[in-house]
């Protein structure tokens, strides 16, 4: 007996039903009973989604309403638009699922959009109908609210104002490197360079109160509110003000010399009236140098009973240490040590009040016993030959005031090499605050634009900064450093800057000072540094081979990479001048 | 003759009557609208009877028959049954089941001779059935569905079915009746067979959404109007030709 096996038929397991509406035999495996084309015929899956919709765009701007809020750039026919179009059904199109849109070409003078949209949807049971359809977007122009402000020319609703009541830019020049690092100027849309400071400005009031608390955060200040009403509504009870923020900060910078007056000292620890300031952070540190005492003066603290200082960076002349002996006392970085320096620049015209030439020795006690060697170069102020016009500093008992107090060491043979720096600073894009000088706008980011004297103030203060940035490494910390990119010495040259990093490491950075070949890396022609005059002039004189041993590198690990794609279109030309 | 007609706005015109050669049973409603258009079609032909089953207007699924015998629920009431009894012809048995799936009109689908009923239904039932019936029992699916009475609409002359009853399907079925069967559907594209139409052999009832498409097959397949089977299935072939070519 031949065994059968049961084998179900293909064509017997279909079956074949004449579709409902039209008769045409179909598949029964449709759960409606109709053919596609009845079925489609009698259910709209587009039902319940607009045709046609209404997208907004502003004239100024160029830009499309993306609801609820933003103003978005798109090009007609891009992704961007596509996107802001299908916003405009996105509801209903949540209970379909979208298959693909693309734009239907129009005239763009006509202001209409047309968009083919393929959808589905389930209809019945297991049955998914597909459907084309046409979106109709009319274009409706008008103004988006930040061209309406500038039509109104009211652009801006806060103001930062801050001011540092001295004669240098460090500090901004610092501030700015802070506000980069920090991103805080995200929200600014405008920087305007004033007498003395800065004005920051903004669209929305928080924004202004967030820099001034960065502000706070990182530089003693003294804040003032203001505001000045523009508009008021008396029907809805709203008002339109525009809010400025007035921004102090403490006049008193890093190395200055500082005479407190004789209560204060007291109530401080009772520190010596003389004293330099070490660090400006959101306090200031003072420092004795004499007794290694500090003390901090917060920024209320300050302001109860400000003080000036007595001497400032600009009035630092350069001695040379004859012999330095440490005398005990260490606290934190810094040594005590007895020191014999003397004038650098030995000129005969430069006479004292008794006689002497400004070869004489002075014995005095410093603070940096821990970096100072005989031989070195070191910068401090000379007292005996100062005339100071203060208070504080008449009543202190003139026979405790040193001969001359030192402050920092210094590079000038290092310096004269011009070697450039293998490092350089981003900066926030300049503002000019006066559109005819937009030419020939000079200067560093949102400083020293207003060329002529000035700009060479600004220029000599940035230098000094960056050699400050090159000596303190707290400060580098502090702030973004990135890497030049290698160049040609040719390029640079040209740019008469100065030498702030364009011509990238030329002699192996990874090398210590004193194993430098000076021959070679001297590179007479790099862009020398003209621009501290009143230095210069004495460090002419010195014997050019000499080399210094601790001349402050900065480790290539410390600095960041891509300084050109962070950086904004308008840097290019700021570089070189 | 197919004609279209709908129960208070409803078109499952199955669940509220039942069609047989001998009687007509029909849904107590508000108006007599319904009732007048099976009373145009049969009145001079059949008795057709008001009646309510249990209290409840669906008596096209509550009860199952034929020309031979009625079957009722158990819930029936006294009352109802002496309704029946005296407006049905005394060839015509009634008698009340006691089965647990007491929907009679959903479990059970017969004609004059055969019917299938639901594969669960009572042995005992089962015997009441083929002897009030007078019917051959097979219990049977159709197109996996237990319910064959809401799934096929059958008639001495053939039979409509569940849309997606498959071909092999639907030759075992109507080996079992010994009638043509028919795959389709009513009340534009409705599967539920039973609720959308009731037919005997020379007349039928439909919702009225039932297309014009539908009602040419249901006509043809129950041969109302004189067409042959013959006819039907040189169109399907037809028709599936032009779908293969």
């Amino acid at each position: 007996m031949v065994a059968m096996d049961y084998e179900p038929d293909a064509a017997g397991q279909e079956s074949y039903i004449l579709c409902a509406d039209c008769g045409t035999v179909i598949s029964s495996a449709n759960g409606a009973g109709l053919c596609v084309g009845c079925l489609r015929n009698t259910v709209d899956i587009t039902e319940g989604i607009p045709k046609e919709a209404t997208l907004n765009f502003c004239r100024g701007c160029e830009r499309f309403l993306s609801p609820p809020q933003t103003w978005v750039t798109a090009q007609p026919e891009s992704r961007e638009l596509l996107a802001i179009c299908l916003k405009k059904i996105a509801r209903p199109l949540m209970k379909v699922r979208l298959i693909d849109a693309s734009f239907i070409w129009t005239e763009p003078h006509s202001r209409r959009i047309k968009i083919k949209v393929t959808i589905q949807k389930e209809v019945l049971a297991n049955t998914v109908l597909q459907q084309t359809f046409e979106l109709l977007l009319v274009v409706h122009t008008g103004q988006c609210p930040q061209c309406t402000r500038l039509a109104a020319k009211n652009t801006w609703k806060a103001s930062v104002q801050v001011r540092q009541k001295v004669t240098h830019k460090r500090t901004f020049l610092w501030l700015e490197q802070l506000i980069l690092k920090h991103n805080a100027h995200k929200d600014t849309i405008n920087i305007n360079e004033k007498r003395d400071g800065l004005d920051f400005f903004y669209a929305e009031r928080n924004n202004a109160i967030k820099m001034v608390e960065f502000l706070a955060g990182v530089v003693p200040v003294r804040t003032k509110a203001s505001e000045q009403l523009i508009s008021s509504d008396t029907h809805s009870n709203t008002s339109n003000y525009k809010f400025t923020y007035s921004v102090e900060i403490v006049p008193v910078c890093k190395d200055d010399l500082v005479c407190l007056p004789k209560n204060q000292a007291k109530a401080w620890g009772n520190i010596s009236p003389l004293t330099i300031c070490s660090r400006v952070g959101n306090t200031v540190h003072l420092l004795d140098p004499m007794t290694l005492q500090q003390t901090d003066v917060t920024a209320p603290v300050y302001w109860r009973q400000p003080f000036d200082s007595l001497a400032t960076v600009t009035d630092l002349v350069e001695f040379i240490v004859l012999d330095v002996e440490p005398s005990g006392p260490v606290r934190g970085k810094y040594v005590l040590a007895d020191a014999q320096v003397t004038r650098s620049s030995s000129s005969a015209n430069n006479m004292d009040d008794d006689g002497m030439g400004d070869d004489g020795i002075y014995h005095t006690r410093t603070h940096l016993g821990a970096i100072l060697q005989p031989g070195d170069t070191v910068l401090g102020y000379h007292l005996t030959n100062a005339n100071f016009n203060n208070d504080a500093f008449e009543s202190f008992n003139q026979d405790r005031i040193p001969d001359v107090i030192l402050v920092k060491k210094t590079y000038p043979n290092r310096r004269k090499k011009s070697k450039p720096r293998n490092w350089k600073l981003r900066s926030i894009a300049k503002e000019a605050e006066d559109v005819n000088e937009n030419t020939t706008t000079v200067g560093r980011g949102a400083l020293g634009r207003k060329g002529g004297v000035d700009q060479r103030n600004v220029e000599r203060d940035y230098e000094l900064f960056l050699r400050d940035l090159e000596e303190d490494k707290e400060m580098r910390a502090a702030i973004n450093l990135y890497k030049a990119e290698q160049q040609e010495q040719n390029v640079n040259d040209e740019d008469g800057d100065v030498g702030m990093g364009d011509s990238g490491k030329k002699s192996g950075s990874g090398m210590k000072g004193g194993k430098r070949r000076t021959g070679a890396a001297a590179g007479a022609g790099a862009g020398g540094m003209e621009v501290d005059d009143e230095m210069d002039d004495g460090e002419g004189t010195e014997a050019d081979d000499e080399e210094e041993d601790d001349f402050p590198e900065i480790d290539i690990n410390e600095l960041l990479e891509h300084f050109e794609e962070l950086d904004m279109d308008a840097e290019g030309g700021e570089e070189v001048q | 003759m197919a004609v279209r007609t709908q129960f208070e706005n409803s078109t499952d015109i199955g669940v509220f009557s039942k069609l047989t050669n001998a009687y007509c049973l029909t849904a107590l409603a508000s108006s007599t609208n319904f009732y007048s258009v099976f009373e145009s079609e049969l009145a001079d032909v059949i008795p057709i009877v008001h009646t309510t089953i249990g209290g409840t207007r669906i008596v096209g699924r509550l009860t199952a028959g034929n020309r031979h015998g009625l079957l009722v629920p158990s819930t029936t009431t006294d009352q109802e049954l002496q309704h029946l009894r005296n407006s049905l012809p005394p060839s015509v048995a009634i008698q009340r089941i006691e089965e647990r799936l007491s929907a009679l009109g959903n479990v059970i689908a017969c004609n004059d001779y055969v019917a299938l009923v639901h594969p669960d239904i009572d042995r005992e039932t089962e015997e009441i059935i083929a002897d009030t019936l007078k019917v051959e029992v097979f219990r049977q699916t159709v197109a996996s569905n237990v319910l064959v009475g809401s799934y096929c609409a059958l008639s001495n002359q053939g039979g409509l079915v569940h849309p997606k009853t498959s071909r092999s399907e639907l030759d075992e079925l109507s080996s079992l009746l010994q009638v043509p069967l028919v795959a389709g559907t009513v009340n534009r594209g409705s599967e539920v067979i039973g609720a959308g139409l009731v037919v005997n052999d020379w007349c039928a009832f439909t919702g009225l959404d039932t297309t014009a498409t539908e009602i040419s097959v249901i006509e043809a397949t129950f041969r109302l109007q004189g067409q042959t089977s013959a006819a039907v299935i040189n169109e399907m072939r037809d028709s599936l030709i032009d779908h293969y070519a």
